[in-house]
């Protein structure tokens, strides 16, 4: 099946993934040899790039965009803060992402039969909900707004994430050549048409939802254990709801290098301008983003595909004009 | 045999009704033309029939079965097909793809291999092999609707119902659509037409509805359509 197998083929296109697969070797056992600095801030690169790759998976997948992204963060950052004492590291973050999951898809139920701008807005307003919702709970029935959560080393959160990227960045490869994905594909290219040929989209775009928000969670309880203390601003801070969107912007959706390095670039390029410029970061994506949405509308990777296209034609061009 | 039967079909839009109390049968393996003036509400009469709109009453029938209510997919499932009046192909697949996902969604358990066969074979059923790796977009309209009924073919119908077909063809391209209508019908699918083009309406089909202001106000075979005083009236005569 072509959509399906178009990778198969070429072992040109393994040289990037066997690079990235390298890489992510390196990536993986550099905590023996780098500062705890270098391991915390590769750790913080790790969440962005679990989030944009999740957030792609439903939203650059079937072009509803979501900006739940915080909400399902902070359900798994609750999840660490509640049951912290009592489980490990994997087990909380399996549970914040089966709780996650659970949500969206009860979210996803209601919502996903609004289109557009409209789901964009209600799925922002889940993020304000839970907040809220936590702030009464917690000043109701606690007396205090925020909660100290269970510490694990930098190191430790690191693995843990790490391992959960890695499924994340496998998910998002495979998922395309599964059934589900091009059933994915269809909804974004005209629901309308998708469902007449077979497709019940409703319950395709509920899974995907769920599925992305699984990530989403996991990584949330995974970070609060890096943070020691949480409230509900810190669990449901918005920038985690448009900071992924604007990392797959800037990377590019079509393909999964594209939030990968989308989220590389853009944690970097935080973490080097918060301590010492923290309001001229923000100014400084807000750039980044309307001349990546100007010049290149299919992000740094689509600009790549464009030159490497061109590189072939010019020698397709060549060798066509031999005699 | 009936096929697919409506009856009492009832659907307004802001309280002006599109579709106002209409029966109709459909036999199997005929081709039925449906008819009438812009706005008659031939397309919501499809929405309702495919399960895209739901009806505010009445009740629509499908082998037996009630399918009024039920979401498109399943009615898909079940074995109607329908194309749309605006081309609806997905843009960003070639013409080949756009066929495979017909086939690969419309029947259940169609493995892999078997949907691309039957893609293959629909692509050369329809006349598209040429076109298999080019995008819909870079297509003549004539083409554009023919792989939405390629696409529509490839999930295995036996009710397929096309909505303006030969809109905007010219009348060689308007011949080669009732070539393929007919071959069609030939390989034993039931049709259910809407069209402006009388030729096509008159030759193609055994039967036909006229719809005006959502009632149904005529049925009958081409020849009675066609001598019929309140379709000309309304319709024909304009
Ligand atoms: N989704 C909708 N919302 C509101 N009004 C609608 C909707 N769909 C159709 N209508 C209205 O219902 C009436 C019937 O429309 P319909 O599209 O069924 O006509 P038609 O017979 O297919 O016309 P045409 O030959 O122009 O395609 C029209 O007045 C149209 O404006
Ligand atoms: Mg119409």
């Amino acid at each position: 099946m072509k959509l399906i197998n178009e990778y198969k083929a070429n072992p040109k296109k393994l040289i990037l993934p066997v690079l990235v697969a390298a890489l992510l070797v390196l990536l993986g056992l550099s905590p023996n040899f780098t500062k705890p600095y270098a391991t915390i801030m590769l750790g913080t690169i790790m969440m962005y790039i679990i989030l944009s790759l999740s957030w792609n998976m439903f939203s650059g997948a079937t072009g509803y965009v979501s900006l739940a992204t915080a909400a399902f963060f902070g359900v798994g950052v609750y999840v660490s803060a509640f049951f912290g004492s009592s489980l490990s590291l994997p087990l909380l973050m399996l549970m914040g992402g089966i709780f996650s999951f659970v949500i969206a898809f009860l979210v996803g139920a209601v919502t996903l039969r609004l289109r557009g701008v409209y789901f964009t807005i209600f799925t922002l307003g889940i993020v304000k909900l839970l907040e809220q919702l936590m702030l009464y709970l917690e000043i109701t029935f606690n007396k205090t707004r925020g909660r100290f959560v269970v510490s694990y080393t930098f190191t430790e959160v690191f693995y843990w994430l790490f391992i959960l990227m890695i499924l994340v960045i496998l998910l998002s490869v495979f998922i395309k050549r599964t059934r589900f994905g091009l059933a994915l594909k269809c909804i974004a290219e005209g629901e309308d048409a998708a469902m007449h040929i077979g497709i019940g989209s409703t319950m395709v775009k509920i899974l995907a939802f769920a599925i992305s928000s699984f990530a989403m969670g996991a990584a949330g309880a995974a970070m609060a254990t890096r943070w020691t203390y949480i409230d509900p601003y810190i669990a449901f801070s918005t920038n985690l709801s448009f900071l992924p969107v604007l990392m797959v912007i800037f990377g590019g959706g079509r393909h999964v290098f594209g939030p990968l390095i989308g989220a590389v670039v853009f944690a970097y390029i935080q973490e080097l301008l918060i301590t010492d410029f923290p309001y001229v970061y923000m100014l400084a994506f807000g750039v980044i983003m309307i001349v990546s949405i100007i010049f290149m509308p299919n992000g740094i990777v689509g600009v790549i595909e464009n030159i490497v296209g061109r590189i072939k034609k010019a020698k397709g061009g060549r060798k066509n004009a031999d005699p | 045999m009936q096929i697919l039967n409506g009856s009492g079909v009832n659907k307004a839009f802001g309280g002006r009704k599109a579709v106002d109390n209409v029966d109709f049968h459909v036999d199997e393996n005929e081709i039925l033309g449906l008819i009438g003036p812009n706005g008659a509400g031939k397309t919501t009469l499809f929405n309702l029939i495919s399960g895209a709109i739901k009806a505010d009453s009445g009740t629509i029938t499908y082998k037996g079965r009630v399918i009024s209510g039920m979401k498109p997919y399943r009615i898909c499932h079940m074995g109607l097909a329908r194309t749309f009046q605006k081309a609806k192909n997905f843009p960003d697949m070639t013409v080949r793809e756009n066929v495979l996902m017909g086939a690969v969604f419309g029947k259940k358990g169609t493995d892999n291999a078997a949907a691309e066969r039957k893609t293959d074979e629909i692509l050369s059923f329809v006349g598209l092999e040429d076109f298999r790796d080019k995008s819909p977009g870079d297509i003549a309209l004539a083409l554009q609707k023919r792989v939405e009924v390629a696409r529509a073919l490839a999930t295995s119908p036996d009710v397929l119902m096309l909505d303006e077909v030969m809109a905007g063809l010219n009348p060689t391209e308007v011949g080669e659509a009732m070539e393929l209508i007919s071959k069609i019908r030939g390989s034993g699918v039931t049709i259910i037409m809407i069209e402006h083009v009388m030729k096509a309406i008159m030759s193609l089909c055994d039967r036909i509805i006229v719809l005006h202001h959502g009632q149904k106000i005529e049925e009958g075979t081409p020849e009675h359509i066609s001598n019929s005083k309140t379709v000309i009236d309304v319709y024909l005569g304009e």
